[in-house]
């Protein structure tokens, strides 16, 4: 008789194994991404009972189906406002949004900008594949000049966000980019930011062969992930204004870590301090 | 807790109202009639241990009061017309996640921005239609300052037992009342706590699911869309697709007798029955005793629960009853719930759009006309 073998991934047990597979594309970088993720969680040994993944919508915005932790896949663009709601409601609890560029920089940049400025104590990882994947590959604030997009057939106009200088001058104590080329440093990056408290930021440029790659004639992920590889330059400490997104040159490393009062800490200081008072007793 | 006997503006008996019912958590963003509310929940809730946030704008608030409610806490907005429109998407989804949280509209003068300082009642159809898809929620209509602090904790009650968005449509009148509020003592005050998976299953209604709140173990997937049992997506099944939304409907639906509230007045004989909510219900309720007093078989249905619309009350007056008179302050909302429910009963509106209130006089000069 010949026994069945059945092998189970050692890191199985960080997804819902029911739920797979997974939607994305071949050659996509959002399994690298989750890949990543819960090779941190593994790393760091996290409370899984005790972590909360937070997602807008668009093709990334489905990795909070994929964990197996508490998670929301909420709304598009507001992921940020509902971990901020559930962080400052049970402080307890690592909260991680999860969410595409043009989630959370286009419809839900407002929320970011504020997040930041007020350092709700948040691990934001930015899936950047320089357009809106899930609506079929249309222009997003990320997307490059002059790059062909289903909404920008003749080259696109605009200028794009440069994520890291805008997440670090809205005040995130911790802000890194790297590519789904980078794994290890992504890992670490990942590891980094789920240790610290504070409003952290990780830009993940990420490869989407389905449609950006595609349009802009940068063949398939194998091709797409060795451009990643060829013209991304580490540069620790970079000046974040510096740090280039570009087809030639992509500026990778750990810009920012600053220490800074979250703003849980402070918000349950204050309330320390006026617990138990009555401004109103006696009267309206 | 504050208790006792108190001159309260309707919104601070509002703010009250909400921790007494338990409120924890408080995200908001400013604008005229409802700021009071803020104010004081920012003022109150760290004296009791609870968090508030002013948010960049209404549509984070909401999002806020939803992930508070998913963390375990108890968790409410307040806003008027303008921020009313921009949560409506989340509103949606806190009707499709089964999120129980409490949304205060103090409605204004609109539309768009309007008349920022005058009261009205125009988003009583929004508050059931304002988003995408069929939901249903639950929305009362208080009268006093005194019912802005009794229907606050009424709508955290609703909120938690039907794991639904519960909205106080309150309007501008009301709001700014100062008046006279007593607020009993703690133990003295129904309050619902929210049922999760290890309450005894004969303790939930049918029809609504207990909640697995965050950080309890329970891996949890919450998400907009279509969703099984477990939560997770089902974004092609029509089957999951029906049972899902017949069952958000249906939990309120078929739960309306136990949910609608209505007062009745001199209604035992009434030919002609006036129906009011909010504001105008107290002149209303002057006028039907003069009219009473002139001996005119007048009666007053008011509405306290505005949805679900209190059909049957109409219903089954509408079987012995002349007219309707519907009195309302804005171009005609709710009365097309009574024409529907009324089945050819004649109805009259009395609209008042502006800042003016029905006068008593006017609503005894139309009860003679159908008298
Ligand atoms: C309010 C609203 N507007 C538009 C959409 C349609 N929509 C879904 S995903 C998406 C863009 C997603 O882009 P991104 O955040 O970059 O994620 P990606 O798919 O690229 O991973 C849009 C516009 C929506 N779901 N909700
Ligand atoms: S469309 Fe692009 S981003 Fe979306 S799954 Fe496919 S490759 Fe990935
Ligand atoms: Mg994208």
């Amino acid at each position: 008789m010949v026994e069945k073998l059945t092998f189970t991934h050692p890191l199985s047990k960080y997804l819902r194994v029911d739920r797979l597979p997974h939607i994305w594309c071949e050659g996509c970088g959002n399994g690298i991404v989750l890949n990543c993720f819960i090779r941190a969680l593994d790393e760091l040994g996290a409370n899984l009972d005790e972590l909360v993944v937070v997602s807008g919508i668009g093709c990334i915005g489905r990795i909070a189906g994929y964990v197996n932790v508490d998670s929301f896949h909420t709304t598009h663009g507001r992921a940020i406002a509902i971990a901020t709601g559930i962080k400052l409601a049970n402080p307890r609890l690592k909260v991680v949004v999860i969410s595409g560029d043009g989630d959370l920089f286009a419809i839900g940049g407002n929320h970011f900008i504020h997040a930041a400025r007020r350092n709700v104590n948040l691990t934001v990882i930015c899936v950047n594949n320089f357009n809106y994947g899930m609506t079929g590959g249309q222009l997003g604030p990320t997307t490059p000049l002059d790059s062909i997009t289903t909404t920008s057939p003749y080259g696109n106009v605009e200028s794009p966000f440069n994520l890291a200088h805008l997440a670090a001058s809205s005040g995130a104590v911790y802000v890194a980019r790297w590519t789904a080329f980078h794994i290890h440093e992504l890992t670490k990056s990942i590891k980094a930011s789920l240790k610290r408290r504070g409003f952290t930021f990780i830009e993940v440029i990420s490869p989407c062969p389905e449609l950006y790659g595609r349009y802009n004639k940068m063949g398939r992920g194998v091709d797409m992930m060795n451009w990643l590889k060829r013209v991304s330059e580490v540069r620790h400490g970079c000046d974040p204004a510096k740090a280039e997104v570009s087809s030639s040159k992509i500026v990778v490393g750990e810009f920012v870590s600053v220490d800074k009062p979250t703003y849980d800490q402070l918000i349950y200081q204050l309330m320390e301090r006026v617990k138990g008072g009555s401004s109103v007793e006696g009267g309206g | 807790m504050l208790t006792g006997t108190h001159f309260l503006q309707g919104n601070a008996a509002c703010a009250e109202g909400a921790i007494a019912a338990g409120c924890r958590f408080f995200a908001g963003y400013p604008i005229t009639p409802s700021t009071e509310i803020a104010e004081r929940m920012a003022r109150r809730l760290p004296e009791v241990g609870g968090v508030f946030i002013q948010m960049e704008d209404e549509i984070g608030a909401i999002a806020a009061v939803i992930g508070a409610s998913w963390a375990g806490v108890k968790a409410m907005t307040a806003t008027s017309g303008p921020g009313f429109s921009l949560m409506q998407e989340n509103i949606g989804l806190a009707a499709m996640t089964e999120t129980p949280c409490v949304i205060v509209d103090v409605m204004r003068a609109g539309p768009s921005t309007g008349q920022p300082t005058k009261p009205s009642q125009q988003d009583v159809m929004q508050a059931k239609w304002g988003s995408h898809g069929d939901y249903e929620v639950i929305a009362l209509s208080p009268a006093s300052a005194q019912e802005m602090f009794d229907f606050t904790i009424e709508c955290f009650n609703l909120a938690e037992e039907y794991r639904v968005p519960t909205i106080l449509l309150a309007d501008g009148f009301i709001a700014h009342a100062w008046e006279r509020v007593v607020i009993p003592p703690p133990e003295e005050i129904k309050v619902v706590e929210r049922k999760g998976p290890e309450a005894p299953p004969g303790d939930r209604l049918d029809l609504v699911p207990p909640m697995a709140c965050f950080g309890r173990g329970y891996r949890v997937h919450v998400t907009g869309l279509t969703h099984d049992e477990r939560g997770y997506p089902q974004a092609d099944s029509v089957e999951v697709q029906r049972r899902l939304v017949k069952r958000l409907c249906d939990k309120i639906r078929a739960n309306a007798d136990r949910i609608v509230k209505t007062k009745a007045f001199a209604l035992d004989d009434a030919e002609v029955v006036v129906i009011a909510y909010g504001a105008p219900s107290r002149p209303a309720l002057k006028a039907v005793k003069m009219a009473r007093e002139n001996g005119l078989k007048a009666g007053l249905l008011r509405l306290i629960t505005l949805w679900p619309f209190p059909e049957k009350d109409v219903i089954r007056l509408s079987s012995h009853v002349k007219a309707f008179i519907v009195l309302e302050m804005n171009y005609g909302q709710l009365v097309r719930e009574v024409e529907r429910a009324a089945k050819g009963t004649a109805v009259t509106l009395l609209s008042k759009l502006g800042e003016e209130l029905h006068t008593p006089y006017e609503i005894l000069r139309a009860l003679k006309e159908v008298c």
